[in-house]
């Protein structure tokens, strides 16, 4: 495999039953890149992601993330990657040190790592004194944006981002994505879905499913431009719109 | 129609005080479409609770169709169809037996109301014999529709309808909403897309418990009085970092494609145009109007509301 790409998928499928959940996809993720993974609901999305994070094994095709096979070294992906979306991202009860702690923790960083850059994180966000507070006390938009920050805090290759932004005031969105740039600019691959078509104009690349496959796969500028429309709304509903199947 | 007094909503919880509405007032006429634009955690859900009866306002009063929402909770809960944010019909009932069970309560018939739930009902009656638990987002936020609507309501409270739900299903239920306005159903729904604030008569932007505006979409975006340009680069986060120590820069953030600067007053226009192609070789810089995003932003960074 090439060193350049952090995802590489083949003929990709998983299927229930009668019904291709993902049928057959092919594509490339390459390493620091942006990458927007949008579709409808029940075109396919969560199937494919719960595949490349390791967490069901595809019926047919091949795919390798960070560098590994997900069908033999789906623990070692694990290990290599970083999730985080609006329903899950850190434990209310917890405090925020708490939260850092466990995560880091389960990812098998050591103690002085763990210290270090748990300091680190929290002057970022000017977070010191509220070090001990508990999660469920942080504004969303806040919670969001540390839940990404712990996401990424082993160091992953890639991070998978599933509508981390829903509901997040305008201003805050806006520095959840400066964030996002800034772990790519370090060298980490984001995978992002979001049902905010402004956002997708954010990404390097950004790939449309519809009915299990992908559809369409280019930087936004060429997908306006080939599609003729004026913005990414416009191509997903006119893309999203032939759709037969929804999520039922 | 609606209206709200001064309400506001404190929670209490141990030591601790959440102040969730702060003075509200608001003005919902008869047959409009009105749409409450914020955030997670702006208050949406408090206001619909208190409008819907199920939820005691700690100041204020509010009327629906001139019923008071504690005095007369009883008359309202017949005139009000109400969805919550949550999905909240029996998982374990089928899509009829839902929706008979609602038109029953209110001494109702499916028959009887059916032209108002037709175009919607139809969309999900091949699988009218699936239990609710079993349906996808989509199908279950139309029966959800269909059940708040089976007692033919003068008011409408949709708590985020919309959220969670893609693109073409947002379009979709956008135009379930106008189909009923022509019922002169007056409908309240709360959204934290602002790109679904032009489908309203007349919106609210509300942050933080207060509401910051309300006024028709055309109406909020016509108080901006800034120029907004709209500029393209090859390095975007490039100018993101550098150019908000641009002196003659008021505000600049992310915009999709572009992004959006707002100029100081004071700013002479073309000179900083030609500055910034000398800096920046061939960036695009146009004009641009502002969206209701721009001016939630810029409603936010004013009143000095605290993001955090």
């Amino acid at each position: 495999m090439s060193s350049e790409y952090a995802i590489i998928t083949k003929d990709l499928a998983k299927k229930f039953g009668n019904f291709y959940a993902v049928d057959h996809i092919s594509f490339e993720v390459k390493k620091g890149e942006i990458f927007g993974f949008l579709g409808a609901n029940g075109a396919g999305k969560t199937t494919a992601i719960r595949m490349l994070c390791g967490l069901s094994l595809p019926t047919s095709g091949t795919a390798q993330v960070a560098g590994f096979d997900i069908y033999k070294e789906n623990e070692k992906i694990k290990r290599r990657i970083g999730y985080m979306s609006q329903k899950f991202s850190l434990y209310d009860d917890l405090s925020i040190q708490e939260n850092i702690r466990f995560y880091a923790g389960i990812y098998g960083m050591s103690n002085t790592y763990i210290k270090e850059n748990t300091t680190r994180l929290l002057e970022k966000f000017h977070l010191q004194k509220e070090a001990k507070k508990m999660v469920g006390e942080l504004p969303l938009g806040w919670k969001q944006k540390l839940a990404f920050s712990v996401a990424i805090f082993h160091n992953p290759s890639i991070v998978f981002l599933d509508e981390p932004t829903g509901g997040v005031d305008p201003i805050t969105r806006r520095e959840f994505w400066e964030l996002i740039y800034e772990a790519s600019s370090t060298g980490i691959t984001v995978f992002v879905t979001t049902h905010y078509m402004d956002e997708a104009e954010y990404c390097n690349r950004v790939s449309i499913m519809v009915d299990g496959k992908i559809d369409a796969l280019d930087t936004p500028t060429l997908l306006k431009k080939n599609m003729e429309v004026e913005d990414m709304n416009s191509v997903f509903l006119k893309l999203a719109r032939k759709a037969t199947r929804s999520d039922n | 129609m609606i209206r709200v007094e001064d309400v506001s909503k404190t929670y209490v919880v141990g030591k601790e005080r959440t102040q969730a509405l702060s003075q509200i007032h608001l003005e919902v006429q008869e047959g409009r479409l009105f749409g409450l634009i914020g955030p997670d955690g702006a208050g949406k859900t408090s206001l619909i609770r208190i409008l819907a009866t199920l939820l005691l306002p700690t100041q204020g009063q509010a009327y629906l169709n001139g019923f008071h929402t504690v005095k007369d909770f009883k008359e309202i809960r017949k005139i009000v169809g109400y969805m919550p944010g949550k999905f909240s019909l029996y998982m374990d009932l089928t899509i009829q037996e839902n929706l008979d069970f609602f038109a029953t309560i209110f001494d109702n018939t499916i028959e009887k109301n059916y032209h108002l739930i037709k175009d919607i009902y139809t969309q999900i009656e091949p699988f009218k014999n699936r239990r609710a638990g079993q349906l996808s987002g989509g199908m279950k936020q139309k029966l959800a529709l269909c059940c708040a609507l089976i007692h033919k309501p003068k008011i409408l409270l949709l708590d985020e309808p919309t959220t969670g739900v893609d693109a073409v299903s947002r379009v979709e239920f956008w135009n379930m909403l106008q189909q009923l306005k022509k019922e002169n159903i007056t409908i309240l729904v709360s959204t934290p897309y602002m790109d679904e604030a032009s489908l309203c008569d007349e919106i609210a932007l509300i942050q933080n418990g207060f509401i910051m505006d309300v006024n028709t979409p055309q109406g909020i975006i016509n108080t901006f009085n800034k120029k907004i340009k709209a500029i393209k680069y090859t390095d975007m986060l490039l100018l993101l970092n550098e150019l908000p120590l641009d002196p003659e820069i008021q505000d600049i953030y992310a915009f999709g494609e572009y992004h959006h600067v707002i100029l100081k007053n004071e700013t002479d226009e073309y000179n900083w145009h030609e500055k910034l192609k000398l800096k920046y070789p061939n960036i695009e810089i146009k004009e641009e109007k502002a969206s209701i995003e721009d001016c939630f932003i810029s409603l936010m960074k004013n009143q000095n509301i605290a993001v955090s």
